[in-house]
């Protein structure tokens, strides 16, 4: 059963709280609870998806990237420089992974702490500037999101540079830097894992949906932290 | 070019029947006095035709392949992902006058664009592929190949469990969707574990498929969820149609001369 926020809180560290602990020098990833129950996201997204994507899919994510890691170490160790390489794609897959999953159980409220509720301050302003409307926004990653060929991400991003927000896509596990300097604010999960055993393949219906949870508390706290 | 011929395809799956929407209207129309028959005839030199291809259905029935994937898995597979992409597909090419006149193998490579894939290339390389996917697979399938085959892969693999062992692994190593594939390349003129992403298939790179197996999430997920490694040992056990396999092995080989010219001796 995942733990409440508080709980969680405490035991995870580091900023993303993405969990980790250092053995032998080696720092190691851990799977990071959920901030709710796994039926908590209902109707939208079942119990049973949500088990199965924390506790199978992201622990293997996790698992792989630890895996990967400590062959990372034992080349560096011994100067591989073809094997460090070699080992970039796994590392950026399964630790890309585990970035995208650890802020997207972040993205999801229950409706009861707030899901779905509409961001208001400075992130609700930026949307209305950049977009028009939350309304166009959501369709607009809505339609992207369909369009994504395969597995993917779809994300609204910061960009700290040109100080604007986003629309982005990624295939497979690569996270939102790999388009530039953004912030990831909110990332919804397109693979087919995420919503196949409840929407089937009418991935629209699953892109609808998921705003009633999406938790704007959360990005507006990541906005204002890193862009304003 | 009236039809397209699909009698050049390298593979062995299905001719997909062209149809011109406008002649069948043309064949449903009443009989008319002479004069309009003209001007209908006038009409149809210069109506668009267009090309379309249909849906084919797999060589068995939707729940022959029990237990290993279920009935309810090959209706969403075969009914709604494969059938979306032939609709798909169709709405493009009526829309996009260029691509007429392709077969789906032509098609495919065409769209392919050399690595700068065109809208249709993903509907027209996902028909080709599952329809050559139900292909691969029979009821009562698995075991070992037997005679020739057996005999190529154990030369090219060193056993048939390494080969078993390579393609698993591709398998598992796939990142992302796509599909595990067993090719006969043209230029080494040997088999090969290939594994490629989203509808990429080795027709693009003009070698001839022989096996192939579906790894998008869709195709495995409501009969093992997230244990890939379940379902492609039973894959390889229980569904793989090595009979479709030889009969691909001995077209391909009319194109690819795999052993020792046999020089008769005077």
């Amino acid at each position: 059963m995942a733990l409440r926020a508080v709980a969680a809180g405490k035991i995870l560290r580091g900023g993303l709280g993405l969990g980790f602990q250092s053995i032998r020098g080696l720092q190691t990833f851990s799977l990071p609870d959920l901030p709710y129950d796994y039926g908590a996201l209902e109707p939208v997204i079942s119990a049973e998806i949500m088990q199965l994507h924390h506790q199978k899919h992201h622990q293997a994510y996790i698992t792989n990237f630890n895996k990967a890691l400590e062959q990372l170490d034992a080349a560096l160790a011994k100067g591989d420089a073809a094997t460090v390489v070699k080992l970039q794609s796994a590392i950026k897959f399964n630790g890309g992974g585990h970035v995208n999953h650890s802020t997207f159980w972040k993205n999801l409220a229950p409706v009861r702490e707030g899901g779905g509720e509409p961001p208001k301050g400075s992130l609700g302003w930026a949307i209305d500037t950049h977009f028009g409307s939350l309304e166009v926004l959501m369709q607009k990653m809505n339609a992207e999101g369909a369009a994504l060929q395969g597995s993917g991400w779809v994300w609204l991003g910061a960009d700290k540079e040109l100080k604007k927000l986003v629309v982005e896509t990624t295939a497979n596990q690569d996270p939102l830097v790999t388009k530039g300097p953004l912030v990831p604010l909110i990332g919804i999960d397109v693979w087919e894992h995420a919503y196949y055993l409840q929407y089937k393949n009418v991935r629209p219906d699953y892109l609808t949906n998921i705003w009633k949870v999406i938790n704007w508390k959360y990005a507006s706290e990541v906005y204002e932290k890193e862009c304003v | 070019m009236g039809w397209p011929s699909s009698c050049n395809n390298l593979s062995i799956t299905s001719s997909h029947l062209p149809v011109s929407a406008d002649a069948s209207k043309l064949l449903r129309s009443p009989k008319l006095p002479f004069r309009h028959q003209t001007e209908q005839h006038r009409k149809q030199r210069t109506a668009k035709v267009l090309a379309y291809y249909g849906l084919q259905k797999p060589p068995y029935k939707l729940d022959a392949l029990e237990p290993y994937m279920s009935q309810r898995t090959l209706e969403f597979h075969w009914g709604e992902h494969h059938h979306g992409f032939v609709d798909n597909l169709n709405k493009q090419l009526g829309r996009n006058d260029i691509l007429y006149g392709y077969t789906m193998d032509e098609l495919i490579k065409v769209a392919y664009n050399n690595g700068n894939p065109l809208p249709e290339f993903n509907n027209a390389a996902q028909v080709w592929n599952h329809d050559f996917f139900w292909e691969s697979m029979q009821p009562g399938g698995g075991n070992m190949p037997t005679l020739g085959l057996l005999q190529q892969i154990e030369k090219d693999f060193g056993s048939y469990t390494n080969f078993k062992e390579k393609f698993v692994e591709a398998g598992l190593t796939l990142f992302g969707s796509g599909w595990v594939w067993v090719v006969l390349k043209r230029n080494d003129r040997r088999l090969e574990v290939v594994k490629t992403s989203n509808a990429v298939s080795p027709l693009v790179w003009d070698d001839i498929p022989i096996i192939c197996l579906d790894m998008w999430e869709h195709a495995y997920y409501l009969d093992y969820k997230n244990d890939r490694g379940k379902y492609i040992d039973t894959f390889m056990n229980h569904l793989v149609s090595w009979n479709a396999a030889m009969a691909r092995m001995a077209r391909a080989q009319a194109f690819v001369n795999l052993g020792e010219p046999k020089i008769p001796v005077a």
